[in-house]
Protein backbone atom coordinates (compact mmCIF):
# COMPACT_ATOMS: atom_id res chain seq x y z
CA UNK A 1 0.00 0.00 0.00
CA UNK A 2 1.44 3.53 -0.33
CA UNK A 3 1.45 6.22 2.28
CA UNK A 4 -1.43 7.88 0.63
CA UNK A 5 -3.93 4.41 0.87
CA UNK A 6 -3.08 4.30 4.50
CA UNK A 7 -3.57 7.34 5.62
CA UNK A 8 -6.93 7.19 3.70
CA UNK A 9 -7.81 4.00 5.55
CA UNK A 10 -7.02 5.43 8.46
CA UNK A 11 -8.95 8.32 8.48
CA UNK A 12 -11.86 6.15 7.41
CA UNK A 13 -11.22 4.41 10.83
CA UNK A 14 -10.18 7.05 13.35
CA UNK A 15 -11.75 10.10 11.56
CA UNK A 16 -10.37 13.27 13.60
CA UNK A 17 -7.63 10.83 15.20
CA UNK A 18 -5.16 11.32 12.03
CA UNK A 19 -4.29 14.82 12.42
CA UNK A 20 -2.59 15.82 9.18
CA UNK A 21 0.68 14.49 7.79
CA UNK A 22 2.97 14.82 4.69
CA UNK A 23 2.58 12.12 2.29
CA UNK A 24 4.77 12.97 -0.88
CA UNK A 25 7.85 15.16 -1.31
CA UNK A 26 9.72 13.89 1.92
CA UNK A 27 12.38 10.71 1.14
CA UNK A 28 9.76 9.25 4.34
CA UNK A 29 6.25 9.79 4.26
CA UNK A 30 4.61 10.65 7.41
CA UNK A 31 0.80 10.63 9.01
CA UNK A 32 0.20 12.66 12.05
CA UNK A 33 -1.86 11.05 14.76
CA UNK A 34 -3.20 11.93 18.11
CA UNK A 35 -1.10 10.72 20.87
CA UNK A 36 -4.33 9.22 23.25
CA UNK A 37 -4.93 7.05 20.13
CA UNK A 38 -1.44 5.92 19.50
CA UNK A 39 -2.27 2.10 20.95
CA UNK A 40 -5.27 1.73 18.53
CA UNK A 41 -4.21 3.03 15.56
CA UNK A 42 -1.02 0.87 15.96
CA UNK A 43 -2.94 -2.04 16.32
CA UNK A 44 -4.89 -1.78 13.67
CA UNK A 45 -1.93 -1.37 11.53
CA UNK A 46 -0.13 -4.36 12.69
CA UNK A 47 -3.38 -6.76 12.55
CA UNK A 48 -5.03 -5.17 8.72
CA UNK A 49 -4.19 -7.53 6.61
CA UNK A 50 -3.46 -5.24 4.14
CA UNK A 51 -1.31 -3.21 6.30
CA UNK A 52 0.36 -5.90 7.84
CA UNK A 53 2.95 -4.08 9.53
CA UNK A 54 4.50 -6.54 11.90
CA UNK A 55 7.81 -5.20 12.54
CA UNK A 56 8.42 -1.76 14.88
CA UNK A 57 11.81 0.01 13.19
CA UNK A 58 12.36 2.90 16.00
CA UNK A 59 10.59 4.54 18.18
CA UNK A 60 11.93 8.02 19.14
CA UNK A 61 11.41 10.83 21.48
CA UNK A 62 11.78 14.35 19.98
CA UNK A 63 12.04 17.92 21.33
CA UNK A 64 10.93 19.69 19.11
CA UNK A 65 11.63 23.36 21.21
CA UNK A 66 9.28 25.99 22.32
CA UNK A 67 7.64 23.25 25.06
CA UNK A 68 6.35 20.98 22.54
CA UNK A 69 7.55 17.32 22.25
CA UNK A 70 6.77 14.59 20.11
CA UNK A 71 7.07 10.41 19.68
CA UNK A 72 8.14 9.21 15.84
CA UNK A 73 7.37 5.40 15.26
CA UNK A 74 8.47 3.81 12.10
CA UNK A 75 6.63 1.05 11.00
CA UNK A 76 7.85 -2.02 8.01
CA UNK A 77 5.91 -4.99 7.21
CA UNK A 78 8.14 -7.98 6.12
CA UNK A 79 5.37 -9.57 4.17
CA UNK A 80 3.72 -5.99 2.18
CA UNK A 81 7.16 -4.63 1.31
CA UNK A 82 5.84 -1.22 2.96
CA UNK A 83 7.26 1.39 5.17
CA UNK A 84 5.05 4.27 6.97
CA UNK A 85 5.90 7.08 10.12
CA UNK A 86 3.59 8.12 12.41
CA UNK A 87 4.36 11.29 14.64
CA UNK A 88 2.44 11.92 17.53
CA UNK A 89 2.43 15.38 19.08
CA UNK A 90 2.19 16.81 22.71
CA UNK A 91 3.07 19.20 24.86
CA UNK A 92 6.03 19.23 27.88
CA UNK A 93 3.09 20.32 30.28
CA UNK A 94 1.00 17.36 29.61
CA UNK A 95 3.74 14.51 28.01
CA UNK A 96 0.86 11.56 27.57
CA UNK A 97 0.78 9.23 24.48
CA UNK A 98 -0.82 5.73 24.76
CA UNK A 99 2.05 3.15 25.01
CA UNK A 100 2.39 0.66 22.22
CA UNK A 101 4.22 -2.19 24.26
CA UNK A 102 1.18 -4.50 24.00
CA UNK A 103 1.07 -4.29 20.51
CA UNK A 104 5.32 -4.65 19.64
CA UNK A 105 7.33 -5.76 22.46
CA UNK A 106 10.12 -3.50 20.84
CA UNK A 107 8.29 -0.63 22.13
CA UNK A 108 9.00 -1.77 25.10
CA UNK A 109 12.90 -0.90 25.83
CA UNK A 110 12.30 2.44 23.66
CA UNK A 111 9.45 3.71 25.22
CA UNK A 112 11.63 3.39 28.69
CA UNK A 113 14.14 5.27 26.66
CA UNK A 114 11.57 7.92 25.51
CA UNK A 115 10.48 8.65 28.99
CA UNK A 116 13.96 8.42 30.25
CA UNK A 117 15.29 11.30 27.77
CA UNK A 118 12.57 12.99 27.54
CA UNK A 119 10.08 12.35 30.23
CA UNK A 120 7.03 11.45 27.80
CA UNK A 121 4.91 9.01 29.67
CA UNK A 122 3.46 6.03 27.91
CA UNK A 123 -0.01 5.20 29.61
CA UNK A 124 -0.45 1.54 29.36
CA UNK A 125 3.64 0.74 29.61
CA UNK A 126 4.01 -2.25 32.56
CA UNK A 127 7.55 -1.05 33.72
CA UNK A 128 8.05 2.29 32.81
CA UNK A 129 10.83 3.39 34.90
CA UNK A 130 14.48 4.79 33.79
CA UNK A 131 16.83 3.14 31.38
CA UNK A 132 19.58 4.28 30.63
CA UNK A 133 20.31 6.98 33.15
CA UNK A 134 20.53 6.13 36.81
CA UNK A 135 17.27 5.56 38.93
CA UNK A 136 17.59 8.51 40.74
CA UNK A 137 18.59 10.68 38.16
CA UNK A 138 16.95 14.52 38.16
CA UNK A 139 15.98 15.64 35.16
CA UNK A 140 15.39 14.45 31.13
CA UNK A 141 18.97 14.99 29.15
CA UNK A 142 17.55 15.18 25.76
CA UNK A 143 15.28 18.18 26.58
CA UNK A 144 16.60 21.34 24.37
CA UNK A 145 16.36 23.33 27.95
CA UNK A 146 17.99 20.79 30.14
CA UNK A 147 21.24 22.11 32.14
CA UNK A 148 23.81 19.45 33.25
CA UNK A 149 23.21 19.47 37.24
CA UNK A 150 26.29 20.95 39.31
CA UNK A 151 26.05 17.57 41.51
CA UNK A 152 24.89 14.21 41.61
CA UNK A 153 24.35 12.20 45.06
CA UNK A 154 26.99 15.33 46.68
CA UNK A 155 29.28 14.52 43.54
CA UNK A 156 30.53 17.53 41.60
CA UNK A 157 29.70 16.77 37.82
CA UNK A 158 32.96 17.33 35.86
CA UNK A 159 31.67 19.59 32.81
CA UNK B 1 8.03 -53.14 74.29
CA UNK B 2 6.76 -56.70 72.72
CA UNK B 3 4.08 -54.57 71.43
CA UNK B 4 6.02 -52.33 69.64
CA UNK B 5 8.09 -54.66 68.15
CA UNK B 6 5.04 -56.71 66.11
CA UNK B 7 3.79 -53.45 65.45
CA UNK B 8 4.31 -53.44 61.39
CA UNK B 9 6.83 -50.18 59.96
CA UNK B 10 5.16 -47.26 59.04
CA UNK B 11 4.46 -47.25 55.31
CA UNK B 12 7.11 -45.58 53.73
CA UNK B 13 6.21 -41.87 52.33
CA UNK B 14 5.67 -41.73 48.71
CA UNK B 15 9.06 -40.51 47.13
CA UNK B 16 8.54 -36.81 45.18
CA UNK B 17 8.42 -37.63 41.88
CA UNK B 18 10.83 -35.72 39.54
CA UNK B 19 9.05 -34.93 36.06
CA UNK B 20 11.18 -32.51 34.20
CA UNK B 21 13.89 -32.04 36.50
CA UNK B 22 13.67 -29.76 39.49
CA UNK B 23 10.03 -28.20 38.53
CA UNK B 24 8.33 -30.71 41.40
CA UNK B 25 11.02 -29.62 43.52
CA UNK B 26 9.79 -26.18 43.98
CA UNK B 27 11.81 -24.07 46.05
CA UNK B 28 12.04 -20.35 47.78
CA UNK B 29 13.03 -18.14 44.60
CA UNK B 30 16.15 -16.69 45.30
CA UNK B 31 17.75 -13.26 43.27
CA UNK B 32 21.28 -13.42 42.14
CA UNK B 33 23.11 -10.69 40.12
CA UNK B 34 25.37 -11.75 37.22
CA UNK B 35 27.63 -8.62 36.34
CA UNK B 36 28.24 -5.89 35.84
CA UNK B 37 31.84 -7.13 36.37
CA UNK B 38 31.13 -10.91 35.06
CA UNK B 39 33.54 -12.73 32.42
CA UNK B 40 30.32 -13.74 30.60
CA UNK B 41 28.71 -10.26 30.08
CA UNK B 42 30.78 -9.76 27.38
CA UNK B 43 31.09 -5.41 29.07
CA UNK B 44 29.42 -3.72 31.82
CA UNK B 45 25.66 -5.51 32.08
CA UNK B 46 23.75 -6.69 35.13
CA UNK B 47 21.20 -8.88 34.57
CA UNK B 48 18.63 -9.59 37.73
CA UNK B 49 18.21 -13.22 37.53
CA UNK B 50 15.33 -14.92 39.59
CA UNK B 51 15.94 -18.27 40.28
CA UNK B 52 14.08 -21.19 41.06
CA UNK B 53 17.20 -23.74 42.64
CA UNK B 54 19.05 -23.98 39.10
CA UNK B 55 16.31 -23.29 36.97
CA UNK B 56 15.48 -19.25 36.11
CA UNK B 57 12.57 -18.37 36.56
CA UNK B 58 12.83 -14.32 35.29
CA UNK B 59 16.04 -12.38 34.08
CA UNK B 60 15.56 -8.50 34.57
CA UNK B 61 18.72 -7.07 32.68
CA UNK B 62 19.69 -3.43 33.51
CA UNK B 63 21.85 -1.93 31.15
CA UNK B 64 22.92 1.88 30.60
CA UNK B 65 26.62 1.50 32.38
CA UNK B 66 28.07 2.42 29.24
CA UNK B 67 25.62 5.35 28.52
CA UNK B 68 27.40 8.43 27.19
CA UNK B 69 24.72 9.91 25.62
CA UNK B 70 26.19 9.84 21.92
CA UNK B 71 22.58 11.75 20.92
CA UNK B 72 23.30 14.46 23.18
CA UNK B 73 26.66 15.05 21.83
CA UNK B 74 25.50 14.89 18.12
CA UNK B 75 23.22 17.84 18.58
CA UNK B 76 26.18 19.59 20.44
CA UNK B 77 28.43 19.12 17.11
CA UNK B 78 28.67 22.28 14.47
CA UNK B 79 29.06 19.81 11.26
CA UNK B 80 27.56 16.94 10.81
CA UNK B 81 31.13 15.16 10.15
CA UNK B 82 31.78 15.22 13.43
CA UNK B 83 29.63 13.04 14.49
CA UNK B 84 31.12 9.74 12.44
CA UNK B 85 33.95 9.83 15.07
CA UNK B 86 31.39 9.22 17.79
CA UNK B 87 29.55 6.51 15.78
CA UNK B 88 32.42 4.77 15.63
CA UNK B 89 32.44 4.24 19.35
CA UNK B 90 29.05 2.59 19.56
CA UNK B 91 29.47 -0.66 18.17
CA UNK B 92 33.10 -0.90 18.74
CA UNK B 93 34.61 -3.67 16.92
CA UNK B 94 32.60 -3.57 13.74
CA UNK B 95 33.08 0.72 13.37
CA UNK B 96 32.95 0.41 9.47
CA UNK B 97 29.61 -0.78 9.62
CA UNK B 98 28.33 1.96 12.08
CA UNK B 99 29.75 4.96 9.92
CA UNK B 100 28.32 3.28 7.23
CA UNK B 101 24.86 3.39 8.23
CA UNK B 102 25.19 7.55 9.16
CA UNK B 103 26.89 8.54 6.15
CA UNK B 104 24.20 6.59 3.86
CA UNK B 105 21.88 8.29 6.41
CA UNK B 106 23.56 11.86 6.02
CA UNK B 107 23.60 11.16 1.90
CA UNK B 108 20.24 10.83 1.50
CA UNK B 109 19.64 13.58 3.79
CA UNK B 110 21.49 16.15 1.57
CA UNK B 111 20.91 14.05 -1.90
CA UNK B 112 24.34 13.49 -2.45
CA UNK B 113 25.23 10.77 -4.91
CA UNK B 114 28.27 9.37 -4.83
CA UNK B 115 31.08 7.94 -7.14
CA UNK B 116 30.86 4.11 -7.77
CA UNK B 117 34.46 3.33 -6.21
CA UNK B 118 33.21 5.08 -3.11
CA UNK B 119 30.71 2.42 -3.16
CA UNK B 120 32.32 -0.13 -3.67
CA UNK B 121 35.10 0.32 -1.25
CA UNK B 122 32.83 1.09 2.06
CA UNK B 123 30.98 -2.19 0.91
CA UNK B 124 34.50 -3.95 0.82
CA UNK B 125 35.07 -2.39 4.32
CA UNK B 126 31.54 -3.40 5.49
CA UNK B 127 31.85 -6.74 4.72
CA UNK B 128 35.31 -7.18 5.99
CA UNK B 129 34.05 -5.35 10.00
CA UNK B 130 31.38 -8.27 9.30
CA UNK B 131 34.11 -10.60 9.49
CA UNK B 132 36.12 -9.25 12.27
CA UNK B 133 32.72 -9.09 14.40
CA UNK B 134 31.41 -12.38 13.86
CA UNK B 135 34.95 -13.86 14.51
CA UNK B 136 34.68 -11.96 17.26
CA UNK B 137 31.31 -13.28 18.33
CA UNK B 138 32.68 -16.88 17.61
CA UNK B 139 35.87 -16.68 19.57
CA UNK B 140 34.19 -15.49 22.44
CA UNK B 141 31.33 -17.56 22.34
CA UNK B 142 33.33 -20.89 22.31
CA UNK B 143 35.49 -19.10 24.92
CA UNK B 144 32.22 -18.35 27.20
CA UNK B 145 30.80 -22.63 26.71
CA UNK B 146 34.81 -23.44 27.51
CA UNK B 147 36.34 -23.62 24.68
CA UNK B 148 39.18 -21.22 24.93
CA UNK B 149 41.67 -22.39 21.60
CA UNK B 150 39.39 -20.84 18.80
CA UNK B 151 39.31 -17.78 20.64
CA UNK B 152 42.73 -17.47 19.48
CA UNK B 153 42.14 -18.91 16.17
CA UNK B 154 39.84 -16.44 15.72
CA UNK B 155 41.88 -13.32 16.92
CA UNK B 156 44.42 -14.73 14.59
CA UNK B 157 42.64 -14.22 11.49
CA UNK B 158 41.03 -10.79 12.60
CA UNK B 159 44.89 -9.13 12.98
CA UNK B 160 44.88 -10.01 9.28
CA UNK B 161 42.02 -8.04 7.95
CA UNK B 162 42.76 -5.45 10.99
CA UNK B 163 46.15 -5.17 8.84
CA UNK B 164 44.05 -4.27 5.75
CA UNK B 165 42.08 -1.21 8.10
CA UNK B 166 45.23 0.02 8.78
CA UNK B 167 47.27 -0.11 6.08
CA UNK B 168 43.98 1.85 4.48
CA UNK B 169 43.63 4.62 6.94
CA UNK B 170 45.88 4.19 9.21
CA UNK B 171 43.89 3.36 12.25
CA UNK B 172 43.41 -0.39 13.55
CA UNK B 173 39.83 -0.39 15.61
CA UNK B 174 38.14 3.14 15.11
CA UNK B 175 38.58 4.45 11.81
CA UNK B 176 37.07 7.69 10.78
CA UNK B 177 37.37 6.29 7.15
CA UNK B 178 33.95 7.00 5.99
CA UNK B 179 32.86 10.68 5.24
CA UNK B 180 30.03 12.12 4.01
CA UNK B 181 30.35 12.21 0.32
CA UNK B 182 33.36 9.86 -0.04
CA UNK B 183 36.18 8.35 1.92
CA UNK B 184 38.86 9.75 3.78
CA UNK B 185 41.68 8.04 1.83
CA UNK B 186 41.55 6.20 -1.34
CA UNK B 187 43.03 2.69 -0.56
CA UNK B 188 46.82 1.49 -1.29
CA UNK B 189 47.92 0.71 -4.80
CA UNK B 190 48.39 -2.99 -3.39
CA UNK B 191 44.73 -2.92 -2.08
CA UNK B 192 43.51 -5.75 -4.56
CA UNK B 193 46.15 -7.83 -4.46
CA UNK B 194 46.23 -7.94 -0.49
CA UNK B 195 42.16 -8.49 -0.64
CA UNK B 196 42.48 -11.41 -2.62
CA UNK B 197 45.21 -13.06 -0.64
CA UNK B 198 43.11 -12.65 2.19
CA UNK B 199 39.98 -14.51 0.70
CA UNK B 200 42.44 -17.60 -0.11
CA UNK B 201 43.68 -17.76 3.10
CA UNK B 202 40.22 -17.54 4.88
CA UNK B 203 38.38 -20.04 3.42
CA UNK B 204 39.79 -23.24 4.59
CA UNK B 205 40.36 -21.22 8.26
CA UNK B 206 36.58 -21.32 8.08
CA UNK B 207 36.39 -25.10 7.97
CA UNK B 208 39.18 -25.28 10.75
CA UNK B 209 36.80 -23.65 13.05
CA UNK B 210 33.54 -25.61 11.88
CA UNK B 211 35.85 -28.31 12.78
CA UNK B 212 37.00 -27.04 16.06
CA UNK B 213 34.18 -25.92 17.82
CA UNK B 214 30.88 -25.94 15.53
CA UNK B 215 30.22 -29.33 15.26
CA UNK B 216 32.13 -30.63 18.33
CA UNK B 217 30.40 -32.53 20.22
CA UNK B 218 30.46 -30.80 23.65
CA UNK B 219 29.64 -27.54 22.05
CA UNK B 220 26.34 -29.04 20.24
CA UNK B 221 25.41 -30.55 23.39
CA UNK B 222 25.64 -26.71 25.05
CA UNK B 223 24.35 -25.09 22.86
CA UNK B 224 21.53 -26.75 20.71
CA UNK B 225 17.51 -26.45 22.03
CA UNK B 226 19.06 -24.16 24.12
CA UNK B 227 17.43 -20.51 24.35
CA UNK B 228 14.87 -21.07 21.19
CA UNK B 229 13.69 -18.25 19.75
CA UNK B 230 10.55 -18.62 17.82
CA UNK B 231 10.10 -16.72 14.87
CA UNK B 232 6.72 -15.00 15.88
CA UNK B 233 8.55 -13.74 18.62
CA UNK B 234 11.63 -12.55 17.45
CA UNK B 235 9.13 -10.46 15.24
CA UNK B 236 7.18 -8.81 17.55
CA UNK B 237 10.38 -7.98 19.95
CA UNK B 238 11.74 -6.20 16.61
CA UNK B 239 15.04 -8.28 16.71
CA UNK B 240 17.18 -8.16 13.76
CA UNK B 241 20.41 -10.01 12.18
CA UNK B 242 22.16 -13.47 12.65
CA UNK B 243 19.25 -13.32 16.00
CA UNK B 244 16.14 -13.01 13.40
CA UNK B 245 17.82 -15.19 11.28
CA UNK B 246 19.00 -18.11 13.55
CA UNK B 247 14.70 -17.94 14.11
CA UNK B 248 14.55 -19.37 10.45
CA UNK B 249 13.39 -15.77 9.46
CA UNK B 250 15.33 -14.92 5.78
CA UNK B 251 15.57 -10.98 6.23
CA UNK B 252 18.70 -9.41 5.89
CA UNK B 253 18.14 -5.06 4.75
CA UNK B 254 21.40 -5.79 1.71
CA UNK B 255 18.34 -7.70 -0.16
CA UNK B 256 14.81 -7.10 1.22
CA UNK B 257 15.69 -3.41 1.51
CA UNK B 258 19.38 -2.60 -0.95
CA UNK B 259 21.50 0.14 -0.17
CA UNK B 260 24.47 1.16 -1.61
CA UNK B 261 25.43 -1.37 -4.44
CA UNK B 262 24.25 -4.43 -2.61
CA UNK B 263 21.74 -5.77 -5.56
CA UNK B 264 24.56 -5.63 -7.93
CA UNK B 265 26.57 -8.58 -5.98
CA UNK B 266 25.20 -12.40 -5.81
CA UNK B 267 24.94 -13.70 -2.38
CA UNK B 268 22.59 -16.08 -0.42
CA UNK B 269 21.43 -15.65 3.36
CA UNK B 270 21.61 -18.40 5.42
CA UNK B 271 18.77 -18.93 8.13
CA UNK B 272 18.41 -21.16 10.83
CA UNK B 273 17.05 -24.77 9.66
CA UNK B 274 17.58 -26.44 13.70
CA UNK B 275 20.03 -28.68 12.00
CA UNK B 276 21.21 -29.49 15.28
CA UNK B 277 18.01 -29.02 17.49
CA UNK B 278 15.52 -26.42 17.07
CA UNK B 279 14.90 -23.99 14.77
CA UNK B 280 16.13 -20.89 16.60
CA UNK B 281 18.18 -22.68 19.61
CA UNK B 282 21.51 -20.87 20.45
CA UNK B 283 23.36 -22.88 17.45
CA UNK B 284 21.40 -21.84 14.76
CA UNK B 285 22.13 -18.42 15.94
CA UNK B 286 25.79 -18.95 15.81
CA UNK B 287 25.53 -21.24 12.63
CA UNK B 288 24.28 -18.35 11.17
CA UNK B 289 27.59 -15.79 11.91
CA UNK B 290 29.89 -18.85 10.60
CA UNK B 291 28.01 -18.95 7.31
CA UNK B 292 26.99 -15.46 7.34
CA UNK B 293 31.58 -14.82 7.25
CA UNK B 294 31.69 -17.55 4.16
CA UNK B 295 29.23 -15.24 2.30
CA UNK B 296 31.04 -11.77 3.06
CA UNK B 297 34.21 -13.38 1.30
CA UNK B 298 32.36 -14.04 -1.65
CA UNK B 299 30.86 -10.27 -1.72
CA UNK B 300 34.37 -9.18 -1.32
CA UNK B 301 36.10 -10.78 -3.92
CA UNK B 302 32.92 -9.82 -6.53
CA UNK B 303 33.56 -6.34 -5.22
CA UNK B 304 37.05 -6.26 -5.69
CA UNK B 305 36.56 -7.17 -9.20
CA UNK B 306 34.08 -4.94 -10.08
CA UNK B 307 36.09 -2.25 -8.31
CA UNK B 308 36.15 1.05 -10.81
CA UNK B 309 38.48 3.57 -10.75
CA UNK B 310 37.77 7.32 -10.07
CA UNK B 311 38.05 10.20 -7.24
CA UNK B 312 37.04 8.82 -3.59
CA UNK B 313 36.50 12.97 -2.61
CA UNK B 314 34.58 13.56 -6.02
CA UNK B 315 31.00 13.96 -4.33
CA UNK B 316 32.69 15.57 -0.94
CA UNK B 317 30.52 18.62 -0.11
CA UNK B 318 32.72 21.64 1.13
CA UNK B 319 29.54 22.67 3.40
CA UNK B 320 26.70 20.21 5.16
CA UNK B 321 24.00 22.12 5.58
CA UNK B 322 20.96 20.01 4.71
CA UNK B 323 17.37 21.36 4.27
CA UNK B 324 14.41 21.04 7.38
CA UNK B 325 12.97 17.57 7.43
CA UNK B 326 14.09 14.31 8.63
CA UNK B 327 14.92 10.67 7.43
CA UNK B 328 15.33 7.15 8.98
CA UNK B 329 17.77 4.91 7.29
CA UNK B 330 18.86 1.46 8.31
CA UNK B 331 21.53 -0.87 7.35
CA UNK B 332 22.68 -4.47 8.17
CA UNK B 333 25.32 -4.33 10.40
CA UNK B 334 27.12 -7.60 12.16
CA UNK B 335 24.33 -7.35 14.51
CA UNK B 336 21.84 -6.06 13.17
CA UNK B 337 19.32 -3.36 11.75
CA UNK B 338 21.38 0.07 12.92
CA UNK B 339 18.94 2.64 11.92
CA UNK B 340 19.60 6.35 11.94
CA UNK B 341 17.28 8.51 12.65
CA UNK B 342 18.08 12.42 11.58
CA UNK B 343 16.05 15.05 11.95
CA UNK B 344 17.55 18.29 10.54
CA UNK B 345 16.48 21.97 10.97
CA UNK B 346 18.07 23.39 8.04
CA UNK B 347 21.30 24.51 9.80
CA UNK B 348 24.78 23.12 10.05
CA UNK B 349 24.15 21.01 13.19
CA UNK B 350 21.79 17.75 13.89
CA UNK B 351 18.74 18.60 15.00
CA UNK B 352 18.06 15.35 16.39
CA UNK B 353 19.76 12.25 16.01
CA UNK B 354 18.17 8.58 17.33
CA UNK B 355 20.09 5.72 16.74
CA UNK B 356 18.10 2.25 16.45
CA UNK B 357 20.47 0.01 17.78
CA UNK B 358 20.53 -3.21 16.93
CA UNK B 359 22.17 -5.05 19.90
CA UNK B 360 19.80 -2.94 22.17
CA UNK B 361 17.01 -4.74 20.68
CA UNK B 362 18.21 -7.93 20.56
CA UNK B 363 19.47 -7.91 24.27
CA UNK B 364 15.26 -6.72 25.08
CA UNK B 365 14.40 -10.11 23.80
CA UNK B 366 16.91 -12.13 26.41
CA UNK B 367 14.21 -12.29 29.05
CA UNK B 368 11.90 -14.24 26.62
CA UNK B 369 14.93 -16.78 25.75
CA UNK B 370 16.10 -17.28 29.24
CA UNK B 371 12.65 -18.39 31.10
CA UNK B 372 12.84 -21.42 32.28
CA UNK B 373 16.52 -22.16 31.70
CA UNK B 374 19.63 -22.99 33.63
CA UNK B 375 21.57 -20.20 35.20
CA UNK B 376 24.88 -22.01 33.16
CA UNK B 377 22.48 -21.67 29.83
CA UNK B 378 21.68 -18.05 30.68
CA UNK B 379 25.98 -17.70 29.73
CA UNK B 380 25.12 -19.49 26.63
CA UNK B 381 22.35 -17.54 25.70
CA UNK B 382 23.49 -13.79 26.03
CA UNK B 383 26.73 -15.07 23.97
CA UNK B 384 24.53 -16.42 21.42
CA UNK B 385 22.70 -12.77 20.89
CA UNK B 386 26.31 -11.30 20.74
CA UNK B 387 25.89 -7.67 22.50
CA UNK B 388 28.47 -4.91 22.31
CA UNK B 389 27.68 -2.75 25.17
CA UNK B 390 28.95 0.41 23.93
CA UNK B 391 26.10 -0.10 21.17
CA UNK B 392 23.50 -1.41 23.65
CA UNK B 393 24.12 1.91 25.70
CA UNK B 394 25.30 4.51 23.66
Amino acid sequence: MTAQNISDMLRARFGDAVTGGKLEGVPDPWIAIAPARAREICAVLRDDPSTACDVLMCLSGVDYGGGKLGVVYHLDSTTQRHRIVLKAEMTAADPHVASVESVWKTANWHEREAYDMYGIVFDGHPDLRRILMPDDWEGFPLRKDYRVPEFYNGMKVPY
Amino acid sequence: MEEMMTQPPAAPQAPTTVPGFGRALKTEEMVISMGPQHPSTHGVLRLELVVDGEVVVDVIPHIGYLHRCFEKHCEHMTNYQQVIPYADRMDYVAAMSNEFGFVVAAEKLLKIKVPERVEYIRVIMAEFSRIVSHLIAIGTYGMDIGAFTPFLYCMRDRERVLDIFEETCGARLLYNYMWIGGLSHDVQANFAGKVKDFCRYFRPQIKELNDLLSYNKIFIKRTANVGVLPADVALNYGVSGPVLRGSGVQWDLRKNDPYSVYDRLDFEIPVGKGLKGTVGDCWDRYMVRVHEMEQSVNIIEQAVEKLPAGDVAAAIPKRIRPEAGDVYVRTETPKGELGYYIVSDGTASPFRIKVKSPCFVNLSALPAMSRGAMIADIVAILGSIDIVLGEVDR
